[in-house]
């Protein structure tokens, strides 16, 4: 996964960048549904011209050519060019420990924020994303991140008018 | 011209001048903070908007569209690490000028011509608009079908470097905008209730913008603090403006009909500018080394076309670029129809917005020169509250739209498949556009069929159709061309398909 555009050298055999097979599948895959959601549809009334399944045969035959074609280019040597940023240092490898670590903070949060409320889980989810991030101010945080869910919630609430339920805190709040 | 006096009426209620200032401050604040471009602004302020008013909402967005534009430059001059595609140029001048000491008269030299170019950007919208909007509004609906499939083509295979990954990104954009129950028959919703009406586009906007590049950010996280270059109180002599006035004035000129374009954007007109400042200068001895006028043209001619970009947005309802994208998904949030209507039934809204450009564009220009030390600091911002904020801000907003958990579920999906668009080189904005215009091509294919009797020939049978299909049969034949002439300078062996399937 560590792999980035660079210049290849004239000659040399082309670096293959496996994991876009990976992506390439995933656009089989895809366009595959697409078809297969599309043939169980069935015919529109008189007044559609267009059939409900029209468009999503297209869309899932091109994406799943174009699945192929990914593939193949990738087989040729062809490489992505990584997006870049201000904050992006692509010279090393891909740190997916943090990415996962990220995902699972969001993953807490879908899980318990019906049953907690947004106040508690959001904190948890700054914290945490802040932590896997890499901050080691603990007190600091502590301040902000109870400020920034209740001060949200209650701004959401309050100020714009958009009742966010509040769980179990509902009544304390 | 009595409809633009109510516009600046409705710009200028002591509510909607402060929205405005809001817009232009929070735009300058995001466009500094790395990582953080206007699109992605709009899109976390996206369920905040939606709370308000149509016409402040608009109005706040068209100055964190402005201000994001300007907060972008002082990054670039500052940091010399762009952060928008669109001011990769500015950043080849501006950072050296800043490194040779005169970070000053390149900020000043960036916001004076970026009001200069969006001044004369918003003048030309205001005469434009009805203008187009006049002659769009008689087309039909084959000769809409042409030009949003031409708007589709041109995003996907104009922009970007490898056409194989815009037309990719493309095709699941619309995919996902299949999904729901818009023909009658539930389309990709699995069963499940809650994709009925379709996936909240509010939802995909954050997750792709947002989240896709909080993760991939996070993957890469520079950890090493950057270089920031310290920069006191903005000026120019009287030289610096001899050498900045004809650079804004082509710029603009560059920057305007680039933006307005259905394939427009801002990298082009910016890279077209400084080609023709190094050309025109009486200093070529100075580029490469932080010459002004390299920094003044670059900059006006990308605000030129973000004033530009205004046209197809509000004549056709088309977004051409990331940021244009998501005030339409504002537009339509609001039950709003945009398209070729849009000025005759909002005429307040519209003319709310060209004023409001104006309006927005003046309080840049005083709100930010005499603050550039200031947003300077922002850029010290510690990074992982940097993005933890961002994941924060992003969650919520997704979890307001509807109050569900599944939401946020679905933020995070998209926001995988953001992170992998962005691994794999795959531009984020042809997605956005095909989930917008998807379910709208087919709208207008069923009803251009429709009113023929499903006779197809009626797709070409306008003559604004047939131009239309005659210029992307152009651009195509183009692409062809110039991928044969890369083919015939390849070595014959094994690389020739191979540029076929990247065109």
């Amino acid at each position: 996964m560590s792999t980035t555009t660079h210049e290849r050298e004239p000659g040399a055999r082309p670096l293959i960048d496996k994991a876009q097979y990976g992506f390439a599948a995933f656009l089989v895959v895809a366009g595959g549904i697409v078809l297969y959601d599309a043939i169980g549809l069935e015919d529109g009334f008189a007044d559609q011209p267009v059939q409900p399944y029209a468009i999503p045969y297209v869309v899932g035959a091109t994406l799943i050519a174009l699945g192929v074609l990914l593939a193949v280019a990738t087989a040729r040597g062809d490489r992505p060019e990584a997006e870049e940023g201000e904050d992006i240092d692509l010279t090393q490898g891909t740190d997916l420990r943090t990415v996962g670590m990220l995902a699972g903070v969001l993953l807490v949060n879908v899980l318990l924020i019906d049953w907690l409320g947004w106040a508690i889980t959001g904190a948890v989810l700054f914290a945490g994303c802040a932590g896997v991030l890499g901050s080691r101010s603990h007190v600091r945080e502590l301040a902000l991140r109870a400020a920034l869910s209740v001060g949200s919630w209650y701004g959401f609430y309050v100020g714009l008018g958009i009742p966010i339920p509040a769980g179990i805190l509902d009544g304390v709040l | 011209m009595d409809l633009l006096l109510e516009g600046f009426q409705t710009a200028l209620t002591p509510e909607n001048l402060l929205f405005a200032t809001i817009g232009v401050l929070l735009g300058t604040a995001v466009g500094v903070l790395p990582g953080i471009g206007p699109a992605m602004t709009l899109a976390l302020l996206l369920p905040v908007a939606l709370t308000m008013g149509p016409d402040s909402a608009i109005i706040m967005f068209a100055g964190i569209y402005y201000g994001g534009m300007y907060g972008g430059s002082t990054t670039s001059i500052l940091l010399n690490t762009p952060g928008e595609s669109s001011s990769v140029v500015t950043a080849i001048e501006g950072n050296k000028m800043a490194k040779s000491g005169r970070a000053a008269q390149a900020l000043a030299t960036a916001a004076i011509g970026s009001f200069v170019a969006g001044t004369i950007g918003t003048v030309l919208l205001w005469v434009l608009v009805p203008t187009v909007a006049d002659v769009v509004v008689e087309l039909g609906a084959p000769s809409y079908f042409s030009i949003m499939l031409l708007a589709l083509f041109a995003v996907t295979a104009v922009l970007g470097s490898s056409k194989l990954r815009g037309f990719i990104a493309l095709f699941l954009g619309l995919a996902i905008g299949l999904i729901g129950t818009t023909t009658g028959q539930a389309r990709l919703t699995f069963g499940q209730p809650l994709l009925a009406d379709g996936i909240d586009i509010v939802v995909v906007a954050v997750a792709i913008f947002a989240i896709g590049e909080a993760f991939w950010v996070a993957a890469h996280l520079r950890r090493k603090p950057l270089e920031i270059i310290p920069v006191g109180q903005p000026w120019m002599s009287k030289n610096d403006w001899k050498r900045s006035w004809k650079p804004w004035l082509r710029g603009t000129a560059y920057g305007f009909p680039f933006g307005a374009l259905p394939a427009g954007g801002a990298e082009l007109p910016t890279f077209l500018s400084y080609a023709t400042e190094k050309k025109l200068t009486k200093h070529p001895e100075e580029f490469g080394k932080g010459a002004i006028e390299g920094v003044a043209g670059p900059e006006a001619a990308n605000n030129a076309s973000a004033a530009g970009t205004m046209v197809p947005l509000l004549t056709l309802g088309l977004p051409t670029t990331a940021t244009a994208a998501i005030i339409l998904v504002a537009i339509q949030s609001f039950g709003i129809q945009p398209g070729p209507l849009l000025l005759e039934n909002e005429p307040d809204l519209v003319w709310g917005l060209l004023a409001s450009l104006a309006i927005a564009n003046t309080l840049l220009l005083v709100i930010n020169l005499p603050m550039a030390p200031l947003w300077a600091k922002v850029l010290q911002i510690p990074r992982p509250y940097l993005y933890a904020g961002i994941l924060f801000f992003a969650t919520l907003g997704a979890y307001s739209v509807n109050f569900q958990a599944f939401d946020v579920a679905l933020l995070l999906v998209f926001g995988a498949l953001g992170l992998a668009m962005r691994r794999f080189g795959m531009p984020v904005l042809p997605l956005i556009v095909g989930v917008i215009l998807g379910p709208k091509l087919e709208e207008q294919l069923t009803q251009a069929l429709a009113i023929s009797q499903g006779d197809v020939s009626t797709l070409w049978g306008e003559p604004v159709a047939i131009v239309v299909y005659a210029v992307m049969l152009v651009l195509l034949a183009l692409m062809v061309a110039s991928g044969l002439r890369r083919l015939a300078q390849a070595k014959p062996e094994h690389t020739n398909e191979k540029e076929l399937v990247e065109r």
